[in-house]
């Protein structure tokens, strides 16, 4: 810790008026700047994304042509792909790291650490976070984090190979990357804690005068909610993580049952563990993750619709009673993954019963974002195709749940490739379309130009298109039962045979995926440089962020802003314009 | 730039940033080791057997230890009291006795260790013994962290105290929170590992 500067006894909004010379690694790299921030875990967490995707890309070549060679890739070693084919260990790395690092290096860092940090203080008029220090440290404490993951795929036996969940007695006895993911997630755990403790007090604390909680968009309530989540869900995995690190380096027994058989083997332990307690704790953060994915997701989808219909958001209290009702609902849910243990019919009862609770304030969400778009006259431009895009794509994500919910229809559900579907329905053409909502929409505020329409708008149907052609046959696979864990796709299952041809399928789609993607990238790099310049509201939006010159300067408003008014006063009848910005006395 | 609210409490909430950050922070811990509390629920539950504290652990030991954490928070209070009454020789007299008094604990605490090492009692032995490293080592790297922070502020982070004696008065109220979340944690660790 060093000297703590010695400051004004008056609350200002500093400008830049002493305008510090910073050398380039505290400007660019070990900055305490939000909006620096923010666009660090931006960055990180699109690299991590295609990569987290690219190793998915390489499983569907397998789960399309087992055991054929992929002739290019004979590079990745002898150890991982020999002569071009995939080793089973190796793919079991990839399935397990594929989701480790989508939500935790991917999603989670965009949509929490991205756009909360740079979009959140600008939303309620702040200068900076409470604690800018303690931002860079949670920043770079993810960023460990995704090295030790990256680095584990080097370890001896290659990374991770249970599952993103590694359950355990498995995980316990798995090779050495198991020890690296465990200590990879101690990071990444650590740095959502600092992220989340920084976001609740600069929401609390540092916004706007006159912004009163009534007044906070959309966007700003769920980052809120998914903070207190990220805080209270979080430390029992960090628990858990504890424990099995203990399991795999001091030979305790918290997650193993006595008398356990490993390769022929009894297994040499005290024994007396509960294998079901992993599950507990890992479920008991990893349900409320569900929704710390989602809910920022639905914040930027907010923002995005209310912003090109012209009109106020449709239920916003409403839609703010559900949002709170739901973090709190996250809490009570975990066990609706756990229906396949045997924990008994009388859990599984209360955990089907809070299950089919929780969806109702998703539904009151969706439906009041559906609502919005009644009689508004839409704008479409690419942020509101992927909000529009959205909408039926989380819509099928969360009613193909509902079955899954209920304790028997999951038990011939359980673990195919109908639960695969059914949640990247809600993660992938949901939460990544609403990020690239959010990338489009707030790109002019981070760079002062916008992003190309026409190239945004290939990439939106492209994407699209194939995200369904990747997904929608995994409901058909899922239904014959094909396990989500096969090596081969089923393969090697009679039973399997009629619906081989849709894992081929899927997997162009997900070729086809990777190639939509290329404008993007094309269009982001370029528009830093090349864009038109957008101005300081390009989408002539109310909230605050938009008062801000773009780029906001270091300390963000040359004059501390004040809220006169709700966030959404679009089309107000008799006003001169069709939006009230909020900070517009 | 300055953050508002750092030292001065924001008039509509009544609180500063730091205070806030800190019961947050607590909240967080409170998830930690209450999950660690839950696992050792459902271990004993489901053990076959399981030993009485007190027949492997030294109680009267733990008992010292607790009025060790106890009196250490008392001189906490003492501490960030003083400064509130502008008396800095004496905060530094109760935060060096805290300070102390953890290391009294440490050091009892590493006594304890050493012997169930040496009678071949490891971590691997058996789940009680596995709880109770778990546990007690986690607590004791948290006696560890408020130890650094208090000596902190006993040492060089007191230079704020004549630059800025609120903000710096705040900070050690902070520290002290954290100190009595970590003295509380001890309390419900103690009739839970060494009476039950």
């Amino acid at each position: 810790m060093s000297e703590p500067p010695v400051v004004a006894a008056m609350p200002t909004v500093a400008h830049d008026a002493h305008h510090e010379e910073l050398s380039f690694w505290r400007k660019y790299v070990f900055s305490t700047d939000h909006k620096v921030i923010g666009i660090q875990y931006c960055i990180t967490g699109l690299v991590f994304l295609l990569f987290g995707f690219s190793l998915m890309m390489l499983m569907r070549w397998q789960l399309a042509y087992p055991e054929t060679a992929l002739p290019l890739l004979g590079f990745l070693g002898a150890e991982r792909m020999p002569g071009g084919t995939m080793l089973p260990e190796f793919y079991n790395s990839l399935g397990a790291m594929h989701g480790t690092i989508m939500v935790f290096l991917g999603v989670v860092p965009l949509a929490v650490g991205g756009f909360g940090n740079f979009v959140l203080p600008l939303q309620i008029g702040a200068p900076d976070m409470a604690f800018p220090k303690l931002n860079m440290i949670s920043y770079w404490c993810l960023f460990l984090g995704g090295v030790i993951m990256f680095a584990s795929f080097f370890a001896p036996g290659g990374a991770a190979q249970s599952g993103w969940t590694s359950y355990t007695p498995l995980a316990n006895i798995a090779t050495t990357g198991q020890t690296w993911w465990l200590v990879g997630m101690v990071f990444l755990i650590t740095s959502s804690l600092l992220g989340a403790v920084n976001f609740i007090t600069t929401t609390i604390q540092i916004r706007a005068k006159g912004l009163t909680f009534w007044r906070f968009p959309f966007f700003v309530w769920t980052q809120f909610v998914t903070a207190f989540l990220l805080l209270l869900a979080f430390p029992p995995l960090e628990s858990a993580a504890v424990m099995q690190l203990m399991d795999r380096l001091l030979g305790t027994s918290f997650f193993l049952p006595s008398g356990l058989v490993v390769s022929g083997q009894v297994l040499e332990v005290a024994g007396g563990g509960n294998p079901l307690l992993w599950q507990h704790l890992f479920w008991f953060l990893a349900h409320p993750e569900v929704y710390v994915l989602i809910l920022p997701a639905m914040g930027i989808i907010a923002e995005v619709i209310t912003n090109n219909t012209r009109k106020p958001l449709w239920g916003y209290r409403s839609m703010v009673y559900s949002l709170i009702f739901l973090g709190f609902m996250s809490f009570i849910v975990w066990a609706h993954h756990m229906f396949m243990t045997g924990m008994g019919t009388a859990m599984a009862t209360f955990f089907q019963t809070t299950t089919m609770i929780i969806s109702i304030p998703s539904v009151v969400i969706l439906t009041s974002l559906i609502i919005s778009l009644w009689g508004g006259s839409i704008r479409f431009n690419t942020p509101m195709l992927f909000a529009i895009g959205f909408l039926p794509m989380f819509g099928i994500g969360g009613l193909t749940g509902l079955p899954l919910a209920f304790n028997v229809p999951d038990i011939p559900l359980h673990d195919t490739y109908y639960v695969i579907a059914h949640f990247h329905y809600v993660v992938a053409p949901g939460t990544i379309f609403a990020l690239f909502a959010g990338i489009y929409y707030w790109f002019p505020k981070a760079t002062g130009r916008m992003m190309n329409e026409t190239l945004g708008k290939i990439h939106f149907w492209g994407s699209f298109v194939s995200m369904n052609v990747v997904f929608m046959p995994m409901f058909i696979i899922g239904l014959a039962g094909v396990s989500r864990r096969l090596f081969d796709g089923g393969a090697t299952y009679t039973f399997a045979e009629p619906i081989l041809h849709w894992n081929v399928v899927s997997s162009w789609g997900a070729w086809a995926l990777g190639i939509a993607q290329i404008p993007f990238i094309f269009n982001f790099f370029r528009s830093i440089r090349n864009g038109e310049k957008s101005g300081d509201n390009p989408w002539q939006a109310t909230t605050i962020e938009w008062a801000a010159p773009s780029p906001p300067p270091h300390g963000n408003f040359a004059v501390a802003p004040e809220a006169h008014r709700g966030p959404y006063e679009y089309s107000v009848p008799g006003a001169a314009k069709d939006f009230q910005p909020q900070h517009e006395a | 730039m300055d953050i508002p609210y750092a030292e001065e409490v924001r008039p509509d909430t009544g609180l500063t940033n730091g205070k806030i950050a800190i019961w947050l922070f607590l909240a967080s811990e409170v998830m930690l080791f209450g999950a660690l509390f839950a696992s050792y629920i459902l271990i004993r539950t489901g053990a076959e057997s399981w030993p009485r504290g007190d027949t492997l652990l030294d109680v009267p030991l733990a008992t010292f230890n607790t009025i060790v954490l106890i009196t250490s928070s008392i001189t906490m209070v003492m501490a960030w009291a003083s400064l509130m009454r502008n008396r800095f020789g004496t905060y530094r007299i109760y935060m060096g006795a805290t300070i102390l008094l953890g290391f009294v604990f440490l050091t009892v605490k590493y006594f304890e260790y050493s012997h169930h090492l040496s009678l071949g009692e490891f971590p691997s032995t058996n789940n009680f013994l596995a709880v109770y490293y778990t546990m007690t080592g986690l607590h004791m790297l948290h006696v560890l962290g408020g130890m650094v922070v208090n000596a902190y502020f006993w040492g060089p982070g007191a230079t704020l105290w004549k630059t800025n004696p609120v903000w710096f008065t705040n900070r050690v109220e902070h520290s002290g929170l954290f100190w009595h979340f970590v003295d509380l944690v001890w309390i419900f660790l103690f009739p839970t590992l060494y009476l039950l």
